[in-house]
């Protein structure tokens, strides 16, 4: 019988076959924390009894989530990170250079890794065929001292697309109607491995969209295989050389196989207060929804390709007087080549205000907390009650592009209207 | 052994955001301060009326959400005895065993809040004496079992230097 992706990673890095709901110690390739997490990481490190990272090169932290920081105590943890990075000489990421899962996509995730992180969306990294997933923080201290971690092998749920998603319809819009038919576990301790040509046809920054949000059905990983764009993706971003082909035997034992007709799809909103809560935006519930805030960034949608889609829409339009618009970028680089592109003119001539890289709003520390009773449209990956810094607030998610959109009209809006 | 406590029902889709928010996240190197917030948003008086040896009681999914094992580290420090749910989210039960908190996967359906509660790890069984039922649990994997009887995943490794591999 052949293997499925994930059975074939694990199984090249502990030298023999594996079977889905195994349980098996598993050498790590990449371990990452950040600044709500590392922390506790370093103090649960130095419980255990260890002094010394044993593969520093394979360990990195991220000052991201408080960016640059909100209060003293933030800043003193930034510190206590800092001072730890530079004694075991693993890379630091400092604030302003972006969330640590875009960055991770950026300069480090290599096809067949095996990448374990002290954040939930970890599992975005398996858009580049590798086994990735968030833990918590003592399970990351434990893989940054012995370089290894155990974990159960997860079967594989095959959501296969066929066609290619219509105009106006983009990855987070297929993710967020996986997760509404999946509900938030319906993929509890699996791996969903997507694939078809409503899939192969996305870039990279739009594959990174699915894998990003299968935690949110409950997944351990997301996994796609490489290819071409694959590799385009790692030579724009200067590592052509880790590229590996990998894909998945064609006669994988899959779990479950969930078939998706892409050209039949619409832009979807999931509603307060859980992520699985979705709706197409032509429903009821989404029509006439007045927005507060306006929020495009996040490891899910704060790439170049999300701010340059916003920002084709909201070109030469001005934000709804009442509703405000924030964008972070979501690296430096993302950044940088919207600067210089004049996609952050677009923003701020319509109105619209520009944070620091990093995770900004999104889970609800400071830099666009909302007020009680308000509404918020967000590209990011969780409307959960308090999340974004008040449990009185109501966070609905959508597409850069229906986030524009609806920024424009100061309610839920349709991106297809504003588009050619 | 057998647990004994009070329970503290919640509903379906509790997330790791309503259970220690984000907003609180510059309170994470002060425990005892960070500890007063939990699960604020939905029951603002838990925090301060939860008694040593109280029981948890969800729903579905429990614990969903961010891989925050502060959400843990939270419960345990005010004394939560057990995390007991009708499913319970795949990091937040990991972070649970971890931190040497016993959670439990069972349906949850009848147990109300005041309840009496007892957990009984040797016949896998939990007593509702309020209602006078019972129902059966599966027993944890023997690997978690290991780390739970050595009082989390950290006392273990500082004591064995190396994972419980032959538990497996």
């Amino acid at each position: 019988m052949g293997k499925t992706m994930i059975e074939k990673i694990i199984g090249m890095h502990i030298g023999r076959d594996v079977r889905p709901w195994e349980i098996v110690v598993l050498p790590v390739d990449l371990v990452y924390a950040h600044d709500w997490s590392g922390p506790l990481v370093i103090a649960r490190f130095r419980e255990m009894g260890f002094t010394t990272i044993r593969h520093p090169e394979r360990v990195a932290f991220f000052l991201d989530h408080s960016s640059p920081s909100s209060s003293k105590e933030i800043a003193t943890l930034h510190s206590l990170l800092r001072t730890f990075a530079r004694e075991q000489g693993c890379r630091l990421f400092d604030v302003g250079e972006g969330v640590c899962h875009v960055l991770v996509a950026e300069r480090l995730a290599r096809p067949t890794d095996v990448i374990i992180g002290a954040d939930s969306h970890t599992c975005m990294l398996g858009a580049f065929g590798a086994f990735a997933t968030g833990m918590g923080a003592t399970d990351v201290a434990i893989a940054i001292a012995l370089a290894q971690t155990w974990i159960r092998v997860p079967p594989t749920i095959a959501v296969r697309v066929h066609g290619k998603l219509p105009r106006g319809v983009y990855a987070k819009d297929l993710i967020l109607s996986v997760i509404g038919h999946l509900g938030a576990s319906g993929a509890e301790y699996r791996c969903l491995e997507f694939s078809g040509e409503g899939v192969t046809s996305l870039s990279m920054e739009e594959r990174l969209v699915l894998t990003n949000m299968v935690v949110e059905a409950g997944a351990k990983c997301g996994i796609i295989a490489t290819d071409e764009e694959t590799r385009r993706y790692l030579k724009e971003h200067g590592r052509e050389e880790v590229f590996q082909p990998l894909c998945s035997d064609s006669d994988a034992p899959y779990e479950a196989v969930i078939e998706i007709e892409a050209d039949a799809m619409e832009p979807m909103i999931a509603l307060p207060h859980h992520v699985e809560n979705v709706r197409p935006i032509s429903h009821p519930e989404c029509q006439q929804v007045t927005i507060d805030q306006v929020y495009i960034g996040s490891c899910t949608n704060g790439r170049f390709e999300d701010l340059k889609v916003a920002a084709e829409i909201l070109r030469g339009r001005r934000v709804a007087p009442g509703t405000r618009l924030i964008v972070t970028p979501g690296s430096r680089d993302v950044y940088q080549r919207a600067l210089r592109t004049g996609i952050l003119d677009v923003f701020i001539e319509a109105g619209g205000i520009i944070n620091s890289p990093g995770c900004g709003a999104c889970p609800g520390s400071h830099v666009g907390i909302l007020g009680d009773g308000e509404r918020c449209l967000s590209s990011t990956n969780r409307n959960f009650q308090g999340r974004m810094g008040n449990p009185k607030a109501f966070i609905y998610l959508a597409s850069p592009a229906t986030c524009a959109a609806s920024a424009i009209e100061g309610r839920i809006t349709d991106p297809r209207r504003f588009l050619p | 052994m057998i647990l004994r406590g009070r329970a503290w029902t919640f509903g379906e889709n509790i997330s790791t955001d309503l259970i220690i928010p984000g907003r609180y996240a510059h309170l994470r190197g002060d425990l005892a301060e960070l500890a007063k917030h939990t699960l604020e948003d939905i029951r603002p008086e838990f925090a301060s009326t939860v008694r040593p040896g109280d029981i948890v009681v969800g729903g579905r999914n429990f614990g969903i959400g961010s891989s925050r094992e502060h959400a843990v580290l939270v419960l345990k420090w005010l004394g939560v005895n057990a995390v007991v749910a009708t499913s319970i989210a795949r990091i937040f039960f990991r972070n649970c065993i971890n931190a040497g908190l016993l959670a439990i996967e069972m349906e949850t359906t009848g147990i109300e809040d005041g309840d009496e509660l007892e957990v009984d790890l040797t016949a896998h069984v939990l007593r509702d004496r309020t209602k006078s039922f019972q129902r059966s649990f599966s027993p944890l994997p023997k690997v978690m079992r290991v780390i739970l009887s050595e009082g989390g995943v950290v006392p273990y490794i500082r004591k064995y230097g190396r994972f419980p591999e032959e538990h497996l």
